[in-house]
C-alpha cells in the first residue's frame, strides 16, 4: 500500500508520454509496449516445504496447493483479483433440485497434457476419487458435510451433474479447489489440464514444472502459458530466500515479512507491493474448556464476556499494526477481514482502545484495582490477582513482539501477562489435546472466501473450535445461536439471505469476543522487475494466480 | 594478559551490576513513539522494534548473563570436582560408572533437554523462575566435560609419591581425598570453571536466538542478538552490534584468563 514501485516499462511509458509531442507517437509507443510480451523462459521461486504428494486430491500444504493451482485444470475458478467465479473447463453451470445438484456444461475438444481427451467421464472419475474414504482427501472433506454420498452423473459427453445429499449453498465455489483428473490416461493424476505439468522433482531440492503443450487458453493466437517452465526451489529459510531473490536466483517472493518488505522497499532492484489486508488474522483467545486443567477462578474469568471484552478494549491494535507490521496490517475485527469483499460485515469496527470502558466492564464483574498508583494489581471478587499466561510459538518475531506489547497494554489495567514461547509441536499439543494453557496467541489462515470454510472453527462440535472444542451440545446460548445460523446458511441458496445470516454470526462473534482478533496482516510481495503481467492479489496464490499470463522480459 | 582480561571482566561486571543506576530507562518500558530509533542522547544505542532502550536492555541483559552463567558454571565445576574425587577414590567400578554417566551426559542433545524442561515448566512460572531453570539445567548438564578432565588428574595424583606417603602413613581414603587431593585439584577446577562460563554464555545466546531463552520482558544477550538476523538493517545501524561486541569481549576475556592459566588444558 505504501510502496508500489512502478515497473520500468510503465516508467518508460510515462517518461515517453511526457516527451512525446504527438498523440500518434504515444499510441505507437503504447502499442510497442503491448506487443512486447515474450514467450519462453523459466520462472523461479521458493516454496517452504516439500509436498508429501503430487496427487491433486491430497494437497494439504501451501506448497502442494500452489502446485495444484499451477498444474490442475478446474471447472470454475475464483478470480483472485475481483473475487468473482469464472468459467474455466466448464463454460456454464446451473443449480438444480433446490441446491441438491449442479450441472456443468464442459468445454469441448480439450486435451490433457498427455493428449488424452477431456470428457464428462473425467469429472465423474474425479468426484469418485475425492469421495474415496480410503484417500482421506482434505479437498473431498469440503464436499462431505451432508452425511451422504456425493455423486457425479454424466449427462452426455460434455454435460455432467454433481448431486449432493442435501442442498449445498455456494456449491460452485467448491470446484475452485478440484483439479480434474483423467480416468483414461495412463499417467493418471500426472495428466493435467492446467497451464503446467510436473516435469521433474529432486526431493529436498526442487520441483520442475513444464508448460502443458495442450493447455486450452490462448493469447495472440498462441497457446498459453508464456513461460516454458517453473522451477520451485525448496527453501525453508526466509533469509536465504531473500538473499537468493537479491541475487536474482528467484524472481518472486509471495509472503514477505514486514521487516523484509521494509528492506527491499529501500533497495532498487525489485518491485515490492503491499496488496492490502489478507484473510489471515492474528488473534488471542482464552481457554474456556470446562475440563481444562487450570484453576477454577481463572476459568471463571475467561468465561466472562465482560472480562474478554475488557481485555480487548485494553489492546492498542493500532500500535500492533504500526510497530510490529510497520503499518502493513489492519486492526482485526472478526472472522473475515474487509479483504473478503462480499461476506465481511461492513458495519463492524475493531474493538476500540478504551481503558475506561475496560475498567467499567471489569468493575461489573467485581474486579477491583489494589495497590498504589503505578503498580496497581487487578484482583477478582475473591482477591486473586489477575495474572495469566499466553502461549505462542517460538521463532515468530511478529508474535513475540505482539505478546510483549499485550503485556504492557494489559499492565495498564492491572493485569499481569506471562509470555511463554513454545516450540510449535508443544504448542499444538497443548491447544488441541491436553488443553494445558490459559490463553493463546496464534494466527488463522482463511483460504476460502465462503463462510462454509469457517464452520470447522465456529461450530461448537468441531475439534478446532479453539476456545472449547468438541462440545456435545453448545455450552452457551450464543454458541448455540452461532451453530444454528451457520447450519442454516450452509443450506440456504439465496446469497443475500446467507449474507444476512453470516452478518449476524459476525456480530455475535464481535459481541461475545471468544476470539480477540488483533490484526489482519497485509499481503506483502516482491517480484523481479523483469517479471511482467504481475497482478498481486490478497488471496493465495498471491503472485501466481495468473501464472499462465506471466512472462519474463529478457535482458537486451 | 591475564591481568588485562581480569581487569576488563571486572570493569564490565561492575558496570553491568550498576545497571539500575547507569541505565537511562527501564528495560521493559516501550516508547511506542520511538520504535527502531537511531542512537541519540536519549537512547545511546537506539531502540528496538518495540521502542525499548537498547542500551538499558543490554546492561540488564548482560547483568543476568554475567551473574547466572558463572553461577551455573560454579554448579557444574563443583559437581564435576565432587564426582571425580568420589569416582577416583572409590576404585575402578566407580570410575567406570562415572565415565559412563559422563558419556551419557555428553551425548544428550542438551538443546532438546532444555526445550523439554521449558515445556514442562508451569505456565505461570515467573520469568525469573524460567531464568533459574534455564541456567540451572545448564549447570546440572555441564558437569561431564570438566569431570573427565578432573578424574584424569585424580588418577595421576593417586599414583603420585605424596599420596603413597600419605597412605603409608595411615591416612584414610577420605583424608587423602580431602586433605591431599582436593587442594591440588582446586586450580584445575578453577580453570574448568573459566572454560565453562563462556560456554554457558554462548548457550544462553543460542537459546535466545531461537526465541527459547529468557522470556519477555526480561532482556538477555541472546535476545538482543536476534536483532542481528536482519543483517542489512544492522549494518546500516552499527550500534546494533554493541551487544554482540559485549558478548564477544566477555567470552574472549574468559578464554584469555584460561589460556594464561598454567593449569589450562
Amino acid at each position: 500500500m505504501k510502496t508500489w514501485d512502478r515497473p520500468p516499462g510503465l516508467s518508460l511509458c510515462s517518461k515517453a508520454a511526457g516527451q512525446a509531442r504527438s498523440p500518434v507517437l504515444l499510441l505507437a509507443l503504447l502499442a510497442v509496449q503491448g506487443l512486447a510480451a515474450q514467450w519462453g523462459g523459466e520462472l523461479r521461486f521458493s516454496i517452504r516445504d516439500e509436498p508429501r504428494s503430487f496427487h491433486p486430491a491430497m494437497a494439504d500444504t501451501d506448497a502442494a496447493e500452489t502446485i495444484r493451482y499451477l498444474t490442475g485444470g478446474v471447472l470454475v475458478r475464483v478470480n483472485r483479483s475481483n473475487q468473482q467465479l469464472e468459467p474455466e473447463l466448464a463454460t456454464s453451470w446451473k443449480i438444480e433440485k433446490g441446491g441438491k445438484g449442479i450441472v456443468f456444461q464442459l468445454r469441448p475438444g480439450l486435451l490433457f497434457s498427455d493428449g488424452t481427451p477431456f470428457t464428462a467421464d473425467d469429472v465423474v472419475y474425479t468426484i469418485q476419487v475425492l469421495m474415496d474414504p480410503a484417500l482421506h482427501s482434505a479437498t473431498g472433506d469440503a464436499f462431505r458435510g451432508g452425511g451422504g454420498a456425493v455423486k457425479a452423473v454424466p449427462r452426455g459427453k460434455y454435460d455432467v451433474a454433481v448431486v449432493f445429499p442435501e442442498p449445498v449453498a455456494g456449491a460452485a465455489r467448491l470446484f475452485d479447489q478440484v483439479a480434474i483428473m483423467s480416468r483414461n490416461s495412463p499417467l493418471k493424476e500426472r495428466a493435467v489440464l492446467g497451464a503446467f505439468r510436473i516435469a521433474g522433482h529432486k526431493p529436498g531440492s526442487f520441483i520442475l514444472l513444464a508448460r502443458n503443450p495442450n493447455y486450452w487458453k490462448t493469447e495472440h493466437g498462441r497457446r498459453l502459458p508464456y513461460l516454458d517452465g517453473i522451477r520451485l526451489e525448496i527453501q525453508q529459510n526466509r533469509e536465504l530466500e531473500l538473499l537468493r531473490f537479491r541475487r536474482g536466483e528467484v524472481q518472486l517472493i509471495s509472503a514477505l515479512s514486514p521487516d523484509q518488505f521494509q528492506q527491499l522497499a529501500a533497495e532498487d532492484g525489485a518491485t515490492v507491493k503491499d496488496a492490502g489486508p489478507t484473510l489471515e488474522s492474528e488473534m488471542l483467545w482464552f481457554n474456556m474448556n470446562p475440563s481444562a486443567p487450570i484453576e477454577a477462578y481463572r476459568k471463571k474469568w475467561f468465561a466472562s464476556r465482560n472480562f474478554r471484552l475488557a481485555v480487548s478494549h485494553a489492546i492498542r491494535r493500532d500500535d500492533l499494526c504500526r510497530m510490529v507490521y510497520h503499518g502493513h496490517a489492519q486492526p482485526g475485527i472478526g472472522p473475515f477481514s474487509a479483504a473478503n469483499r462480499f461476506w465481511f460485515n461492513h458495519s463492524l469496527k475493531p474493538h476500540a482502545f478504551d481503558l475506561e470502558q475496560s475498567r467499567r466492564l471489569l468493575a461489573l464483574d467485581g474486579f477491583r484495582l489494589a495497590g498504589q498508583s503505578g503498580g496497581q494489581t487487578l484482583r477478582d471478587r475473591d482477591g486473586h490477582a489477575v495474572e495469566f499466561s499466553v502461549i505462542t510459538n517460538a521463532g515468530n518475531p511478529a508474535r513475540e513482539r505482539m505478546a510483549a506489547m499485550l503485556q504492557q497494554d494489559l499492565a495498564a489495567i492491572g493485569m499481569r501477562l506471562n509470555i511463554v514461547t513454545l516450540d510449535f509441536p508443544s504448542l499444538i499439543e497443548r491447544i488441541s489435546k491436553s488443553s494445558q494453557y490459559e490463553s493463546c496467541l496464534l494466527g488463522h489462515v482463511n483460504v476460502d472466501l465462503d463462510p462454509k470454510g469457517l464452520m470447522n472453527v465456529w461450530l461448537s462440535s468441531s475439534a478446532t473450535h479453539q476456545w472449547n472444542p468438541n462440545q456435545a451440545k453448545p455450552g452457551t446460548p450464543w454458541e448455540a445461536e452461532i451453530d444454528r445460523l451457520l447450519k442454516l446458511q450452509s443450506t440456504t441458496l439465496d446469497e443475500n439471505r446467507r449474507k444476512a445470516l453470516f452478518d449476524r454470526v459476525q456480530q455475535i462473534a464481535w459481541d461475545e469476543a471468544p476470539l480477540l482478533y488483533l490484526v489482519n496482516r497485509n499481503a506483502l510481495v516482491a517480484f523481479s522487475r523483469s517479471l511482467r503481467n504481475v497482478e498481486p492479489s490478497v488471496l493465495r496464490p498471491n503472485l501466481l494466480w495468473n501464472a499462465d499470463r506471466l512472462w519474463i522480459e529478457t535482458a537486451k | 594478559m591475564r591481568r588485562f582480561a581480569a581487569l576488563l571482566l571486572i570493569s564490565i561486571a561492575l558496570t553491568l551490576l550498576l545497571a539500575p543506576y547507569v541505565a537511562p530507562h527501564s528495560y521493559a518500558t516501550q516508547f511506542r513513539d520511538a520504535p527502531n530509533a537511531l542512537a541519540s542522547r536519549q537512547f545511546p544505542l537506539g531502540t528496538d522494534a518495540l521502542g525499548r532502550d537498547r542500551f538499558s536492555r543490554m546492561l540488564y541483559g548482560g547483568r543476568i548473563s554475567l551473574v547466572f552463567a558463572p553461577a551455573a558454571a560454579l554448579v557444574s565445576s563443583l559437581l564435576a570436582l565432587c564426582l571425580a574425587l568420589l569416582a577416583g577414590c572409590l576404585g575402578r567400578r566407580a570410575e567406570r560408572l562415572a565415565g559412563i554417566a559422563a558419556d551419557v551426559c555428553l551425548s544428550l542433545p542438551w538443546l532438546f533437554a532444555l526445550l523439554a524442561v521449558r515445556a514442562v515448566l508451569p505456565l505461570n512460572a515467573a520469568p525469573w523462575a524460567t531464568v533459574l531453570a534455564t541456567f540451572g539445567l545448564l549447570g546440572l548438564l555441564g558437569w561431564a566435560g570438566p569431570a573427565r578432565v578432573i578424574l584424569a588428574a585424580v588418577k595421576r595424583q593417586l599414583a603420585s609419591d605424596f599420596v603413597l606417603f600419605a597412605r603409608a602413613g595411615g591416612c584414610s581414603g577420605w583424608r587423602v581425598a580431602v586433605v591431599h587431593l582436593l587442594p591440588n585439584l582446586l586450580p584445575l577446577a578453577g580453570a574448568q570453571f573459566l572454560v565453562t562460563v563462556p560456554a554457558f554464555l554462548l548457550a544462553e545466546a543460542n537459546l535466545g536466538l531461537l526465541g527459547l531463552g529468557i522470556p519477555e520482558p526480561i532482556p538477555s544477550l541472546g535476545g538482543l542478538l536476534r536483532e542481528l538476523e536482519n543483517l542489512p538493517g544492522a549494518v546500516a545501524h552499527p550500534w546494533m552490534f554493541v551487544p554482540a561486541l559485549l558478548l564477544f569481549t566477555v567470552v574472549g576475556a574468559f578464554h584469555l584468563l584460561v589460556s594464561a592459566d598454567k593449569y589450562s588444558i
